[in-house]
């Protein structure tokens, strides 16, 4: 697609030790460390770092970063950018395109001298209630995450798995279910998909989960009848739904559950082994990343003839689009997979 | 959509660590499935019905023939098991995902595969197994793979390739049986092992619906009469002349059942275990039930448990074990003669038919096991302190006007230990503990010290501690952690147990060359510094002879 006469984005999008570099716009995409000027997908902590002089971001990004970060530490200046908005940044186009991962999660779109490159930052394809629906963009240099990267994962439809949690607490009304979950987003879409298949009694909440939620509901996602797991006594909780971090469920924090059924809520609960490191009793397959298919599926769908490889397992990934004709290359940015399901489970856990 | 419904059944029993849940989850699939699908999954858990039509070169084909050779290499080297690699890999061949698909169009195409073909029935599937010649297997198989989601593919193969492992022993299983109907668990395991897969005449009388069925001749177990704890208080309250006293034998219960439906030696739950014990089977050259205790036996002396243990926990033996490990049972009780029912009379009565048939019959590699006089409780509390050969845990006490009833009755059988050992070791190492407890480092290995100043593991216990001592310790290995490996968490050397054991045995097995019997927690000696727990040699000095 690209002219001919167009540069190719690796000379002017580079890799830096501080991420991803747009040169002639003089910005970087989710850099890893405080810089002048900071493009950011979404508000997932590895790749929204505080500290930046100024970040263009989503409304919803920004909003979330603010509250993570504290006022101020979320750039010293921000600058809302609508969806399909476009920016000229000294001569590189540059606009954001839904990437389907959280609220506000976008894919950062360049344009330089006719020829383009997509950053998608982390995304799935799956519906999510509470975030826009990824859009293909199409490109020279489509920059994709790997986390799923093996034909081994294979999401099953979310709204199946929240019905194996329901039926759980059909079958042991006494017990407490505790999922957990990533605070930012992960624990909205259940929340979510809890209320689309018609759970409306109050979900409660580790205090780690409280905060997001509030901000998710400022921007006008609607999650329902919420409250705080830890002030609840433990008779309130025997049949109740309660979300945490992964890291509590199974650890002191969940002494004050009544029987607990140990749920967790990831794409890496595909793997029986990984699940059964973690003293999870009921695992759930529900992941916020784009599983295999739909990985090769948007590498398609982008028609890139070239296919940057962020983090994750890319061996396999790079295989498989060299087999559709697609050249792949591994960028092995650092700094990523510390937030959310880019995490290794054991590093979750 | 039985085969799925197995399929979710199972996840759910790998990964419950609860037993009350296990009994929940079994007792729905009890009441939702119909026959025979419901005794079909019950035979399957509990290995009675077992299909290895499978083997692992059949699983790798299978995988090679719908996947790309280095996208298989690295999914395995990911997932670490051929069965689960297979199953999340496999793709339905049927309806294949069109490549411009959106996101959610790709959602409801894969939930529509899912109900193109339907799924096998779980009846439908034994009879294809029976039926299909070898050559045919593989195919079959990857017919039924195409009509299954990835939970199901992984009970399919699981199945075929005869590895379950979902931790549903046959006791478990009955217990789960008496509880979704309401019959006594001992009124089940006298018909189970008369009753054959998929069990309907079984489901048909749990559910009221028809008479208990009758095993006839073949060979059924009876469920154990079982002893409590005698306590202090107990023991004041016992009328000598009123009780038998028995050694009890440091081996495992069993039952033999003979006859001319067959010949069957039990566990004490229940379980089949004929197979590793052939020259018992051989030895059951008469018709009657017996009770007693198995133990490996060399020159008429009992050998240490851990002989036993080299036996135990195998579907076959070989003539070398039965060599070196030589089986042999000492009989406490008749339960039947002939078809004649004993288990009504009084212990006496019983015991002196017991004589009388032993002596008549003379088995081989089956003696009585002695009654062991005396005259007044001191005199008998001696002879108990006395003992000290590793093969005798203590004393059994028996009314003598008892019937043998099935379970644990108050004030008929109590089994009096002998007073444990105890040493004083240094916690090293803690793990958490599962269930309730899974939140707690309640896993204990502690160590005692070398000559050369090293401390080395000695046994590992879960036991003697009281809550407030478990949450204690919990926040002491927390705050102590000095490594971490996994799960188990390495501690600074700070915390003496004062462990109690039922005898200290020779191991090959463990660093410090001594494995201990039933060790448990006794005490928390925060009063005393590490540098002054047990040495090696101490517990060395308890070992008992080899031979009793």
């Amino acid at each position: 697609m690209r002219p001919v006469t167009s540069p190719h984005p690796e000379t002017w999008l580079k890799v830096t030790p501080s991420g991803l570099f747009c040169e002639p716009g003089g910005f970087y995409i989710d850099p890893t460390r405080a810089v002048e000027r900071a493009v950011v997908s979404h508000g997932h902590s590895d790749h929204a770092r505080p500290g930046h002089a100024h970040v263009l971001a989503t409304r919803e990004t920004l909003a979330i970063m603010t509250q993570r970060m504290g006022e101020g530490r979320a750039g010293a200046t921000q600058q809302a950018l609508a969806l399909g908005e476009v920016l000229d940044v000294n001569g590189v186009r540059l606009w954001l395109r839904p990437a389907g991962h959280v609220l506000g999660s976008a894919q950062v779109c360049l344009e330089w001298r006719g020829s383009r490159a997509v950053v998608s930052g982390d995304y799935k394809r799956r519906r999510d209630p509470t975030a826009a629906g990824f859009e293909p963009e199409p490109c020279d240099v489509f920059v994709t995450e790997a986390t799923f990267a093996l034909p081994v994962f294979r999401h099953p439809p979310a709204e199946a798995e929240i019905a194996r949690l329901l039926r759980s607490v059909a079958l042991f009304p006494e017990r407490t279910h505790v999922v957990g979950c990533y605070s930012l987003g992960k624990c909205q879409r259940l929340v979510a998909l809890l209320r689309e298949a018609r759970w409306d009694r109050p979900i409660h909440l580790h205090g780690a989960h409280v905060a997001l939620c509030r901000v998710y509901e400022s921007l006008g996602v609607k999650l329902g009848d919420l409250r705080a797991a830890t002030v609840a006594k433990k008779d309130e909780l025997r049949g109740a739904i309660v979300l945490a971090p992964p890291s509590a469920v199974a650890d002191r924090w969940a002494r004050r559950l009544a029987e607990p059924v140990v749920a967790v809520a990831s794409g890496w609960m595909r793997v029986r082994q990984r699940a059964k490191q973690g003293g999870v009793e009921l695992p759930l397959v529900i992941s916020d990343h784009a599983d295999w298919d739909e990985l090769l599926a948007t590498a398609d769908d982008v028609q890139a003839p070239e296919v940057w490889v962020t983090h994750g397992r890319e061996d396999a990934l790079i295989h498989a689009l060299a087999q559709r004709g697609i050249r792949g290359r591994a960028l092995h940015l650092v700094g990523r997979g510390e937030e959310d399901e880019d995490a290794a489970p054991e590093a979750a856990a | 959509m039985s085969l799925p419904a197995f399929a979710e059944l199972l996840e759910r029993l790998v990964f419950t660590p609860g037993r009350n849940a296990k009994l929940s989850l079994l007792g729905r699939w009890f009441a939702d499935q119909p026959d025979p699908e419901r005794g079909i999954g019950l035979a399957a858990m509990t290995d009675e019905l077992v299909f290895a039509v499978a083997k692992p070169g059949v699983i790798r084909e299978l995988g090679a023939a719908r996947i790309d050779p280095e996208l298989w290499r690295l999914s395995y080297d990911y997932v670490g098991d051929l069965a689960e690699t297979l199953a999340l890999v496999w793709q339905p061949r049927a309806g294949l995902r069109s490549r411009s698909a959106t996101g959610a169009e790709r959602e409801s195409q894969a939930m529509e595969e899912a109900t193109n073909a339907p799924p096998p029935t779980l009846a439908e599937v034994v009879e294809a197994l029976e039926t299909t010649p070898r050559a045919g297997i593989p195919a079959l198989i990857a017919g039924w793979l195409d009509t299954l989601d990835a939970g199901g593919r992984l009970a399919l193969i699981k199945l075929v390739t005869g590895g379950l492992r979902v931790g549903v022993s046959g006791r478990l299983a009955r217990v789960a049986l008496a509880e979704w109907s309401g019959r006594p668990v001992e009124e089940i395991e006298e018909v189970w092992h008369g009753v054959a897969p998929p069990y309907a005449p079984l489901f048909r009388w749990l559910e009221g619906a028809a008479p208990r069925p009758d095993p006839r001749d073949t060979p059924v177990f009876r469920p154990l009469m079982l002893a409590h704890p005698l306590e202090a208080a107990d023991l004041a309250a016992l009328h000598a002349p009123d009780w038998r006293a028995e050694w009890k034998w440091d081996g495992i219960r069993v039952q033999i059942t003979a006859g001319p439906g067959g010949r069957r030696l039990w566990s004490r739950g229940g379980e089949d275990i004929s197979g590793a014990f052939p020259e018992i089977l051989a030895a059951m050259e008469f018709h009657g039930v017996l009770d007693g205790e198995l133990l490996v036996v060399r020159d008429g002396e009992v050998a240490p448990f851990a002989d036993l243990q080299q036996r135990l926990n195998r579907k076959g033996v070989t003539a070398r074990m039965q060599r070196d490990f030589p089986a042999a049972v000492r009989l406490y009780d008749l339960l039947f003669e002939g078809a004649e029912d004993l288990r009504g009379l009084p212990f006496d009565a019983r015991r002196a038919r017991l004589e009388a048939w032993h002596a008549r019959a003379a088995p081989a590699r089956m003696e009585l096991s002695a009654l062991v006089p005396f005259d007044s409780l001191d005199a008998l509390s001696r002879i108990r302190d006395g003992a000290r050969a590793a093969s005798i845990e203590g004393l059994m006490l028996k009314r003598a006007d008892a019937p043998y009833v099935a379970g644990r009755v108050k004030g008929l059988w109590w089994k009096w230990k002998r007073d444990p050992l105890t040493v004083d070791a240094v916690l090293m190492y803690a793990q958490r503990g599962h269930g309730k407890r899974s939140s707690f480092y309640s896993d204990y290995t502690f160590g005692v010290w070398r000559d050369d100043g090293e401390l080395v593991p000695i046994g590992k216990a879960y036991s003697g501690y009281t809550d407030e001592e478990l949450a204690w310790l919990d926040r002491w290995i927390r705050n102590n952690t000095v490594n971490r490996f996994g799960p188990v968490r390495e501690v600074e050397r700070g915390i003496v147990f004062e462990v109690a054991f039922d005898a200290a045995q020779l191991s090959t097995r463990h660093k410090s060359g001594v494995a201990l019997r039933f060790p448990r927690i006794a005490r928390i000696r925060r009063d005393k510094p590490v540098e002054e727990a047990d040495r090696l040699e101490a517990v060395m000095a308890l070992l008992e002879k080899r031979s009793g």
